[in-house]
């Protein structure tokens, strides 16, 4: 079905927009703070609304872990096709989200040489996660790391507002 | 006045139902382990009204109150309009428009709210 490459094209088109809009900056570092952070907002928003329909129709969550296993399944499944395929934690509020096959790095040549421009198309993602988190009461920081593409490992840092 | 009393009287009420409804969702991982459900039933009858409550798993709180005349409204109707509430708040948070937190001005959710009010009657 062609609606995956939709979205997939999407995305590229709107990481190369926030990057061309901030190219006139001379601060690099300054640009790849404000890019993510834009990107990462983009993604929170979206995370908010998605959760909001995802689960309107669940039980509520027994626990923390309960929620993470749901948004490896149920939710990674229905955005990205496919479920996170490795998840483990701390039990302290530190989890790692593991996806072999990540649905918008699979166009990425294997090579190491796009490395470097791994995390710029993952932070969209990152604030997906955190929005998801955010609307179910959890607060947190995700972080990613790439190092064999297309695989990705989504590090969300939870501190809980209920406990 | 008389309207200004009323509305001060309802707004007291929802504001005392929260606690209730606290204290139902905090016993959710204890005792109640199965008792995982959204809707969470009578919170508590007042003698000019009867408040059900319902939580999201966004712990997004709706409360109905109905006056304690009513005695037509039964439970699995309650739950109806709770799941139609439920139902637009969704479409509400998914518009890109809105921002969480601020109050509602979405004419769509206004009218299915009045609506469900007109039928209940």
């Amino acid at each position: 079905m062609a609606d995956d490459a939709l979205f997939e094209f999407l995305h590229m088109e709107i990481v190369a927009l926030v990057y061309k809009e901030q190219a006139t900056r001379e601060d690099i570092d300054k640009e790849r703070v404000t890019c993510v952070s834009t990107l990462d907002a983009m993604g929170f928003r979206v995370g908010q609304g998605m959760i909001e329909r995802f689960t309107k129709d669940c039980p509520t969550f027994k626990d923390d872990l309960d929620l993470m296993k749901f948004l490896c399944k149920d939710f990674w499944s229905t955005i990205f096709k496919k479920q996170i395929d490795n998840l483990r934690t701390n039990h302290q509020g530190t989890y790692v989200l593991q996806d072999n096959k990540f649905a918008l790095l699979t166009q990425f040549s294997s090579g190491k040489q796009y490395l470097e421009e791994a995390p710029k198309y993952l932070a969209f993602s990152c604030g997906l996660i955190r929005g998801a988190l955010s609307n179910l009461g959890l607060e947190s920081v995700v972080t990613a790391e790439v190092s064999l593409m297309p695989s990705c490992k989504f590090m969300p840092n939870l501190k809980s507002l209920i406990n | 006045d008389n309207v200004c009393s009323g509305e001060l009287k309802f707004h007291y009420t929802v504001h005392t139902s929260l606690d209730v409804v606290e204290e139902k969702i905090s016993g959710v991982g204890k005792a109640l382990a199965d008792q995982r459900e959204l809707y969470l039933g009578l919170l508590y009858p007042t003698e000019d009204y009867k408040v059900y409550g319902y939580v999201t798993n966004s712990k997004v709180k709706f409360v109905i109150v109905v006056d304690s005349s009513n005695t037509s409204l039964r439970d699995n109707e309650i739950r109806s309009m709770f799941r139609k509430l439920h139902n637009s708040f969704t479409d509400v948070m998914c518009n890109p428009f809105y921002n969480p937190g601020d109050p509602i001005q979405s004419k769509a959710f206004d009218s299915i709210v009045s609506t469900m009010m007109v039928q209940a009657c």
